[in-house]
This record gives C-alpha cells, structure tokens and sequence, in this order.
C-alpha cells in the first residue's frame, strides 16, 4: 500500500513546545499507516457483526454503548448503535472484514484516506482534552478501550482511550492541520513534545 | 441544557439540532386540503408545558431522538430514540 501524505503537513514540528520546564504534560504523534474501516450492521445483525469483527481482527466486544478493546496497534470501538470503527496497522484489514461481513450482515466503509489519527499521551492528556471537548474524560467516565463521537465546535472527532492516560483522536483529515495547531495551542500550558 | 442521548449519554445542547414538533401529523400525501396542509406546516401549539419534539444528534451518534421537554423551565423528562416511537407508515 502506498504510503499516505500526512494532512498535518509543516505544522508537524518535532520537538519540545510549550511550557516545558516543569516537564511534559503530554506527547502528540500522529499515527501513521493504518487501515481505518466503519463496519455498520443492520439493526437485526449486531452480534452477528460483532463476532465477524472479532474473527477477523482477534477483539471480541459485547453490544454496549461506546464499548471497545485495543490491542497493540489493533482497536475497535463502537460511536453509535450498531456502528463500529475498526483500526489496524495491516493492509489487508479491509479485506479481512469483507470476507467475514457479507451484505446480508452490514456494510464497509473504508476510512484510511478520509481521517487523520492524533495520539495524545501523557500526564495531562485528560486536561487538554477537557479544553476542547465537553466530556468527561475521568477513568471512571470514559474507560480504556472505550470510544466516543464528539465534535470541536464544528470538527467532528472519534475519540476512544487507549491507555491511562493515553487517547486516540480520529479526525477528518480535511480538519486535521486545523485541529492539530488547536491541539498544539491547548497544550502549550503544560508543555508537549511532539513525535 | 444538557440531554441525556440513549447511546452516549448527557451532552451539551451545542451537539444536537432541534429537528421540530413530534407532536403534529402529517396530512395524507394525496390531500388536496389546504386548510390541513397549513395547519401541519405553519401552526404549532407552543404550550407552557411538556412538549414533544425530534432533536438530531449531529454532533454525537447521528440517531435522531424523541425528546420530551418542558418548555418553560427546559427540563427534560425522557429521552429515547425516535425510531421506537414510530412505527412503519408514520408519517409524521
């Protein structure tokens, strides 16, 4: 697969910005080659789909609102009922799903050219965060592996924690350079290091 | 005003669109009456009280919700999907 352009362009400058003298409060990378695919079932069909994902990408999750697991480079996270984002850093993602997902079962939309994935880790990654969206971003509110879909005033995000204190960002890749230096801005308070 | 989404659970208004009144019908497709056509697109009742209304949830799941809200204090008594308050046919 031929490697995509980053939609961050010259506003991805590696290095330490902000307010770095008392430390780090958090790391920005973008994550780059992946295989992004929606999986949506039909209303009648999400445990099927929900097992199909699991054979094809080795993450079992049960139908619950925002439930998800990651694994290494691999996640899946459910945004709304019965849609799921499925992530892996393989090529052949997609064809994996296409040949457990018929149809009958769902439908497969292909996102890797269309979003943009910004991790955010570090101490203060829930504080950041909190600037710019108006969740909660606790432990106890938003556990690992789970998802949400919010937006940034008119910038929709797919956000799902995958560690501690570690979260995914999926962003439209139109939005990205946009959101990126919003990102960069919020962090300045507690300084960040990006790559 | 926060509403409590069935899927992801209380947001801030600022991700929803106000989609209209769920409480009038819509007039068969095949009337000619104008009077009843009026009525359903232009006169809404604007109770002090409970109301029903269709909210979008664009900035969150994309479901579109039947939420019942008191329209002079803004609480909210119930929110649910709108497809389980419609059946087949409903032309609302």
């Amino acid at each position: 697969m031929a490697e995509i352009d980053s939609p961050l362009g010259s506003n991805y400058i590696a290095g330490e910005h902000g307010n770095v003298a008392a430390g780090i409060g958090v790391s920005l990378a973008e994550r780059r080659n992946l295989s992004i695919i929606q999986v949506t079932a039909w209303p009648n069909t999400i445990p099927t789909v929900l097992t199909a994902i699991g054979s094809a990408t080795g993450l079992i999750i049960d139908n619950k609102p925002g439930l998800g697991r990651v694994a290494g480079e691999k996640s899946v996270f459910g945004f709304a009922p019965g849609r799921f984002l499925v992530t892996a850093a393989s090529a052949d993602l997609e064809t994996r799903l296409r040949s457990a997902i018929s149809a009958d079962l769902g439908t497969i939309v292909p996102l890797t050219h269309g979003r943009c994935v910004i991790r955010i880790a570090g101490p203060a990654s829930e504080w950041v965060l909190s600037k710019l969206f108006a969740l909660d971003f606790s432990e106890h509110a938003f556990a690992v592996g789970h998802g949400r879909a919010t937006l940034h005033h008119d910038i929709h995000a797919l956000i799902q924690r995958v560690d501690q204190d570690a979260f995914d960002l999926y962003i439209f890749r139109t939005f990205a350079r946009s959101f990126w230096t919003i990102l960069g801005h919020a962090a300045e308070e507690v300084g960040y290091r990006v790559g | 005003m926060i509403i409590k989404c069935p899927y992801c659970g209380p947001r801030d208004v600022i991700e929803f669109v106000y989609q209209g009144d769920a409480s009038r019908t819509r007039p068969e497709p095949a009337s000619t009456d104008q009077a009843e056509w009026n009525r359903y697109v232009y006169d809404r009742a604007n109770p002090s009280g409970s109301h029903r209304e269709y909210w979008l949830h664009s900035g969150g799941c994309r479901q579109h919700l039947l939420v019942v809200r008191d329209m002079s204090s803004h609480a909210i008594s119930s929110v649910s999907f709108a497809r389980e308050n419609t059946s087949s046919g409903d032309r609302r």
